[in-house]
């Protein structure tokens, strides 16, 4: 039989594939001759990709084969839509993955045990609402859209939402396991404060992050983040149904009485109404419009119209927010759907991850951090196809950000030594090699 | 925890199959319904990626060029207009910034190669879209003729090939410089001469005795006048219970049709106007074009129709209350376009069967390949060839003996009508329409000038003589000039 490392390391054939194939239609696009340099980027990309293999290789031998490889296809393909949007952008991009690469090592490193999370959930969980709500504060809070997502330090821009997910999972993980007994046994009228309570703060929250954050879509993926992991600790319905009536319930009420929100809402209603749709509708308008170019098969690498004559872009945030609109106008439904599928696989081998696991915490945090990996795709998506009113999230991987690429390859770390964990020959385990 | 989690995993797979059918709805279902949106900028900006086809007179001078600006990546193709203000108004204009006009937007569909089905499936494959050549029916060399003779004098000129309705030329003065357009369209369209304002297609001028020739082919037609029918050129006649009088109050007698249209005899013709009735008149006007835009390859929005106006400035209905007899004469709100005119003498000139007009030749692929031939068109029979004929002979004597001697040419044979509305003290609107020559003719043409000092005869005559001489290789029988002229 295959060993799993043998396995991931095939699962990067395709990814040097993609890379290689992807820059090199993008110069074509371009200069209309292939250059070196296509290969080049390829080759550094596949490098990284090949050494992060082997560090796997000896830290986490028997984790998840499939889930490095699948992220590292989707980096790969995000790195080629930010190239064929600005070459500057993508050169910084890849020194991001580099350093969201040192991160995945630092967290495989320092986290031998993922167990030892639960002693500092507290803490991890105050931090985490900190960095959530840093954004509204003065000097260092920024603005996009009317929402509050990224702080600004003199040049670096961050976005604490995509760290605070993580953490703020790791803290209901560890919570959740510890009172599920209760919530699962208990009868719903008889369930007192002192159960209910944080759940009633983590409500409370995502509230506050809807008033104070302004924005719909990240609230949303933390509070289906929540139910999620509420469901898979107790297996009822009903409190699902609960947490999600109080939801919509909140976000209704914010819907009407604070104007941003309420102006979110009837532009996803209606976009194209005039006026609206060269104003505040312009970036729905436009990723519609960037779809509708796509047709089924797309116009190809580098082939859609981007560039505006006057400089500037016609698709707004085409590098972070409205990304995916760009992979239909070039890939068509074929290549999105294609993406698509490639989040729903990353989505099943992390709960298969968080299924192998073999105690309550470690399968609800795999479980947990999965949701909320998928439910941001959803959200973003989403978004950009008018499923949902559009929000600033980033697609996870592929959208151009340093914080998302950082968060999102600390999230792959805790998955794999998860795996890990759950997948270790227990012989092996005692023979102390971790 | 097993089973909530495959659950969790299957909500998952539903939420994402709406992503995938929300995006083929965009992508697919929905985008062309996205692409035709008015919002949508994509399209014209995709137009301005591939070079539009150039634009050929017939002689093979090129009158829309393209240029290349821009990096690798924004890469366009902007208009460039190498005969400068020459053709301004007949090929238009072609900017992102200003939209289109003239032939530009006509025939876009051709420029931009997406005129045929065939072609946009080939350019698909091959990813590359060009647009096809246009070849247009106009003549350079008439064209600055055109633009020369009538100097800085605001007017017009259409010159239309009788036979197949092909226009020669189409000249409006003011013009403009459509590669300017980008920068001055502000201007230009403020500007109280206005300059963009089609003359030849849009400027609604009161004909003068040039409508006679409309009048003298319904009477010829009806078979109740020849043109040796005797008739009365009584000045002071009552025309709908209102004396009419002559040009200077002239009182002419017993004459000929033919010698009346030569003196251009308002009374005789207004007495045959009342005499053919409002519905005979009207039927022929309809005949010859009036009361709908010409039927020519040229943006509807820069078309104007030619009829009899009310006080409101819509076309009258044949029901409405019409003082014929004045019609007759050209008077009484009748205002036309200097295309309609050159539409009537065309008619005349062959033989009585009015040709569409037309400005495109041929389409031309970017591989040299005939892509389209734009064949004459029979739009109707206007009149039988002997009323034709009858009012051919009759406007030949016009420019040999009568108000249009001006016109003539030496060892060609002219027919023609001189026209002098007058729109104040001192001040006509000057018109000449004509063909020629008169046993074949081979070129019809309306001339006007505005604000001119002086009769049809005097100044429009002599400008068509020159066109004539230009489009003929003929030489002038006469030194052009007002001496030259008898009358009006």
């Amino acid at each position: 039989m295959v060993s799993a490392r043998l396995r991931e390391l095939l699962g990067l054939l395709p990814v040097g594939l993609l890379v290689t194939a992807g820059f090199t239609a993008v110069l074509i696009s371009r200069t209309e001759e292939v250059s070196n340099l296509s290969l080049t980027y390829g080759a550094v990309f596949l490098g990284l990709c090949v050494f992060a293999h082997f560090f796997i290789r000896a830290r986490l031998p028997d984790a998840d084969p499939y889930l490095f490889p699948l992220a590292a296809l989707l980096a790969a393909f995000g790195l080629v839509m930010i190239y064929r949007i600005d070459e500057e952008l993508a050169r910084q991009q890849a020194q991001w993955f580099v350093l969201g690469l040192a991160f995945f090592c630092a967290t495989v490193i320092l986290l031998r045990d993922h167990h030892s999370l639960e002693r500092y959930r507290y803490t991890i969980a105050a931090a985490s609402i900190v960095l959530l709500f840093m954004p509204r504060l003065p000097l260092i809070g920024a603005q996009t859209n009317g929402a509050y997502l990224a702080i600004k330090l003199g040049p670096v821009q961050f976005q604490p939402a995509e760290f605070a997910k993580v953490g703020i999972i790791v803290f209901l993980a560890s919570y959740l396991a510890e009172t599920r007994d209760v919530l699962v046994r208990g009868r719903v009228p008889r369930l007192s404060l002192k159960h209910f309570g944080p759940l009633l703060v983590v409500w409370g929250a995502a509230m506050l992050m809807l008033v104070f954050i302004r924005d719909l879509g990240s609230s949303l993926m933390f509070f289906g983040g929540f139910l999620a992991l509420l469901y898979v600790a107790t297996s009822r319905i009903s409190l699902v149904a609960v947490g999600a009536a109080m939801f919509a319930a909140g976000a209704a009420f914010f819907a009407s009485n604070v104007s941003h929100i309420s102006d979110r809402i009837s532009i996803w209603l209606d976009p194209f109404r005039p006026k609206v749709v060269d104003d505040e509708g312009y970036q729905i308008a436009q990723s519609l419009f960037a779809q509708a170019d796509g047709g089924l098969f797309g116009t190809g690498f580098g082939r859609s119209l981007l560039e505006l004559p006057g400089g500037g872009t016609i698709l707004p945030a085409a590098d972070t927010d409205l990304i995916y609109a760009l992979i239909v106008n070039e890939l068509g439904l074929f290549g999105a759907t294609a993406v698509v599928l490639v989040y729903l696989l990353f989505a099943a081998r992390g709960f298969k991850v968080a299924l192998l696991a073999r105690d309550g915490f470690s399968k609800l945090l795999a479980a947990g951090l999965t949701a909320v990996f998928a439910m941001q795709v959803f959200v973003i998506v989403g978004g950009v196809t008018r499923v949902i009113p559009l929000t600033g999230v980033t697609l996870p991987f592929v959208s151009y950000g340093g914080s998302s690429i950082v968060a999102n390859l600390v999230l792959l770390a805790l998955l794999l030594i998860v795996s890990q964990d759950a997948r270790r020959d227990p012989e092996r385990a005692h023979g102390g090699l971790a | 925890m097993n089973r909530p989690i495959v659950h969790l995993f299957a909500l998952f797979t539903l939420l994402f199959t709406v992503l995938v059918v929300f995006t083929s709805r965009w992508s697919v279902l929905e985008a062309q319904s996205l692409t035709d949106s008015a919002a949508n900028r994509r399209p014209l900006l995709e137009q301005q990626k591939i070079p539009r086809g150039l634009i050929y007179a017939r002689d093979g001078t090129v009158l829309a060029a393209n240029r290349r600006v821009g990096s690798r990546q924004t890469q366009r193709y902007v208009r460039r207009y190498p005969t400068d203000s020459l053709f301004s108004h007949a090929v238009g204009y072609s900017f992102i910034e200003r939209g289109r006009s003239g032939l530009e937007q006509s025939e876009n569909s051709v420029l931009t190669g997406t005129g045929s089905e065939f072609a946009t499936l080939v350019q698909e494959l091959s990813g590359e879209q060009e647009g096809d050549n246009l070849r247009t029916t106009l003549d350079s060399r008439l064209q600055e003729a055109a633009r020369s003779a009538l100097g800085s004098r605001r007017g017009s000129i259409v010159a239309i090939e009788p036979a197949t309705g092909r226009v020669r030329a189409m000249v409006s003065i003011p013009d403009f410089d459509p590669n300017s357009i980008p920068d001055s369209f502000e201007e230009l369209s403020s500007e109280p001469s206005s300059p963009l304002f089609n003359r030849a297609t849009q400027a609604r001028y009161p004909p003068g005795s040039t409508f006679k020739v409309v009048t003298a082919a319904a009477a010829l037609d009806s078979g109740r006048f020849t043109p040796s029918s005797q008739v009365s050129g009584r000045n002071n006649k009552r025309i709908s219970g209102v004396p009419l009088q002559n040009f200077d109050g002239e009182d002419f007698g017993q004459v000929t049709l033919t010698e009346a249209l030569i003196k251009s005899i308002n009374t005789v013709w207004a007495e045959v106007g009342s005499d053919l009735g409002k519905r005979e008149m009207l039927r022929y006007m309809r005949r010859f074009g009036f009361g709908t835009e010409p039927p020519i390859d040229y943006p509807r929005n820069q078309l104007a129709p030619s009829g009899i106006f009310d006080r409101r400035g819509r076309l009258v209905e044949p029901d409405d209350a019409i003082d014929i007899g004045r019609v007759a004469i050209g008077q009484e709100r009748l205002q036309v376009t200097p295309l309609q005119m050159a539409m009537v003498a065309a008619a005349i000139g062959n033989d009585g069967e009015l040709m569409q007009p037309t400005l495109a030749h041929r389409a031309i692929a970017p591989d040299g390949r005939v892509r389209q031939r734009f064949r004459p068109d029979r739009l109707r029979r206007v009149v039988s060839p002997s009323a034709a004929r009858g009012v051919a002979g009759m406007m030949t004597s016009v420019v040999e003996r009568g108000s249009g001697t001006a016109a003539q040419l030496q060892g060609v044979r002219v027919a023609g009508k001189t026209g002098t509305a007058e729109r104040g003290a001192g001040i006509n609107q000057a018109w000449f329409i004509a063909f020629a020559p008169v046993e074949r003719p081979r070129i019809a043409l309306a001339v006007t000038v505005e604000q001119a000092e002086g009769t049809g005869g005097e100044v429009a005559a002599p400008i068509a003589q020159r066109l004539l001489e230009v489009a003929l290789g003929a030489r002038g029988a006469t030194s052009s000039g007002p001496a030259a002229a008898g009358g009006f």
